[in-house]
């Protein structure tokens, strides 16, 4: 199915927006919360534990899942919006 | 019954299913063997990658380290989590998209050059290679420690089990295996967290029941005199817990055996959302990890505040201490150096059920979760092997006129020779190769992952830019990593050089990855711009259709 070349830049460019939204929160999420940032948020508590720790260890696994999910889902949206919207290939 | 009797039962059953699967997965073309004729649901998917990238030490071993290691410890939890968005993001979809069998495939023709095939095809079995070895020694441990049954025997079985499902199935039966391997190993590795949960909080949910034990926990090893669980930087300075967390981030994403589940599913839709499941899947067990570390730590060190040296007459401590996990001076620990120096920290995951009070049953049930660990990711990269011997090799370079049925059966040779070598190398290991398995992750983020990424999203990367950055990268780290493990790799009393800038061998894979993508952007932009086939095929994996 062929798409016009505005679509095609179109869609592109909204792919790497995505990403690099994605990608933003990934590395400040891991990186700033669970590491840079770890000290400063352990001042805080989550129910008893440090923040800053719960994060690290936790918090961090479940916003990389919600990320894949938010990706996916968008990327579906997306994918439909351009009349992308793939044919099941054969077997 | 005993822990043996039940161990027998269980890993019967599971055996006997993975051996079922495998024969009624068979394939009879290079595609089902190679990519499962793409035909792989994304749940499953998500499923088979899970239990893939779940080896015998993250199921056994990881709870261990953490528990000993504390926040520091999160280097594992989000290093080996956190790759799986870099992937979702910069590498599934296109590679589905472009859809052939190998990464060297990838390679090959983004970087129109066989060269470029033969070092990513080098490259993807000299990794894969060190990390199998690894399992199928895994594999042999836990048939000597659980069934009394000789080490090298227990290689043995695993060999033939995984030869036979592979050969007959390929990624098909690996695939389908492997789903099956996740649910063994997902069952057995939370049914003893809830269960601790519960004993000790009254809660059954780990990520929950957490909240009650990590105060205690902080305030317990401050009484005994050591740091506090949840101090950060408590061993691992700032910038080694950021550089290793980062290496096997991009280590994850740039892992072959990871990579090529990607191919096996029905489109680029289905690519993205296979991975959602994957890291979904594997996030079950990492969130359940650290709550089983606090816990097994909290466990041993209060045990040991009340009844000081007299914890060597406990009746854990007396199983293992039989099986030479738990080694007391005489008397019994007298410091609590003695206690944690004392005790393997494997202990953390296999004592579990018995300090929850759980029938053997579910010790039989935790070894054949971490045989169903060990197999799916031995599996995983066989199946690297092979294709890069009988695809990339053989059939792109040496024999490209060969016919399918001669591709599928040099395929399934392959396989062969390549679990001989791994089991051969699991009972006798060479030194340095348990060092490798972890800078496996240094070398995959040092080669693979930039060249790939840049190969997707910068049409002007060429083929002498790949070339380059991908020797450079792989060379760099490896020479870094034997200077720093000198002791291992060379036998040597001491490194020979501590660091580089303060960052560590484990973390050096950052290095090599910046390395490989100046170079490759550098030479690139200085040599003549890619065919305009390529960069067509290029623009081609950008769209779903």
């Amino acid at each position: 199915m062929a798409t016009s070349p505005f679509d095609r830049q179109a869609y592109w460019r909204g792919q790497l927006r995505r990403i690099l939204l994605l990608l933003a929160v990934w590395a400040v999420v891991g990186f700033g919360m669970g590491i840079f940032g770890v000290e400063a948020l352990n001042a805080f508590s989550l129910g008893g534990m440090p923040f800053g720790f719960w994060m690290a260890q936790q918090g961090s696994i479940f916003v990389f899942v919600l990320l894949i999910m938010i990706y996916a889902v968008t990327s579906d949206r997306a994918d439909r919006a351009a009349g992308l919207g793939e044919r099941e290939k054969g077997g | 019954m005993g822990i043996q009797g039940w161990t027998w039962i269980t890993v019967g059953v599971t055996f006997a299913a993975y051996l079922y699967i495998g024969y009624r997965s068979r394939v009879t073309s290079t595609r089902g063997f190679y990519v499962a004729g793409q035909g792989v649901p994304a749940i499953a998917n998500g499923a088979a990658t899970a239990a893939d990238w779940m080896s015998a030490a993250s199921f056994i071993s990881m709870a261990g380290l953490i528990s000993f290691m504390g926040y520091d410890g999160s280097i594992y939890l989000m290093g080996w989590t956190g790759g799986y968005v870099l992937l979702a993001l910069l590498l599934a979809p296109f590679l589905r998209k472009f859809g052939k069998f190998t990464v060297p495939d990838f390679v090959a023709e983004r970087y129109y050059s066989k060269t470029a095939r033969v070092v990513a095809a080098i490259a993807a079995i000299f990794v894969s290679f060190t990390y199998v070895a690894g399992q199928m020694g895994g594999v042999g441990v836990a048939f000597s420690r659980f069934l009394g049954v000789e080490f090298e025997i227990g290689v043995l079985i695993g060999m033939v089990i995984v030869a036979f499902f592979a050969v007959l199935g390929g990624m098909k039966g690996i695939t389908y295996t492997q789903v099956a391997q996740y649910c063994v190993l997902i069952f057995a590795y939370t049914i003893p967290a809830i269960a601790i949960a519960f004993v000790l909080t009254g809660n059954p949910v780990p990520q929950l029941a957490i909240a009650d034990i990590l105060p205690k926990l902080d305030g317990l090893q401050r009484d005994l005199g050591l740091d506090p669980y949840s101090s950060p930087f408590a061993n691992m300075d700032m910038l080694n817990v950021f550089c290793v967390t980062l290496c096997l981030m991009v280590g994850t994403a740039g892992l072959p055996h990871v990579i090529v589940r990607f191919y096996t599913v029905k489109s680029v839709r289905d690519a993205r959302w296979s991975a959602f499941w994957a890291l979904f899947f594997i996030a079950i067990l990492y969130t359940t990890a650290p709550a089983v570390a606090m816990f097994a730590k909290y466990y041993i060190l209060n045990q040991y505040n009340e009844l000081g040296a007299g914890i060597e007459g406990v009746s854990w401590v007396k199983n293992w201490a039989a099986t030479g996990l738990v080694t007391f001076p005489e008397g019994g620990p007298a410091t609590v150096q003695d206690l944690l120096g004392g005790i393997n920290r494997d202990i953390i995951v296999l004592a579990t059920p018995e300090i929850a009070g759980l029938s053997s049953f579910v010790v039989a049930l935790v070894a054949a979760g971490g045989l169903a660990a060990a197999l799916s990711t031995a599996s995983g990269l066989l199946l690297v092997i092979s294709s890069a011997l009988a695809h990339d090799i053989y059939g792109s370079i040496i024999n490209p006129k060969a016919s399918d049925r001669k591709r599928l059966l040099v395929g399934r040779w392959m396989i062969i020779v390549a679990v001989l070598l791994a089991g051969l190398l699991g009972i006798f290991p060479l030194g340095f190769v348990a060092e490798v398995v972890a800078f496996a992750f240094g070398l995959a983020a040092a080669s693979f992952f930039p060249i790939i990424v840049l190969g997707i999203f910068w049409k002007r990367a060429n083929k002498y830019g790949a070339i380059s950055g991908m020797s450079l990268g792989l060379a760099f780290t490896f020479v870094m990593i034997v200077l720093m493990r000198a002791q291992s790799v060379l036998g040597l009393e001491e490194p020979i050089i501590e660091s580089f800038f303060g960052i560590n061998a484990q973390g050096i894979g950052v290095v090599g990855m910046l390395l490989n993508f100046a170079v490759t952007i550098g030479v690139s932009l200085a040599t003549t711009p890619p065919p305009v086939e390529v960069q067509e095929m290029v623009e081609r994996i950008r769209y779903p259709a």
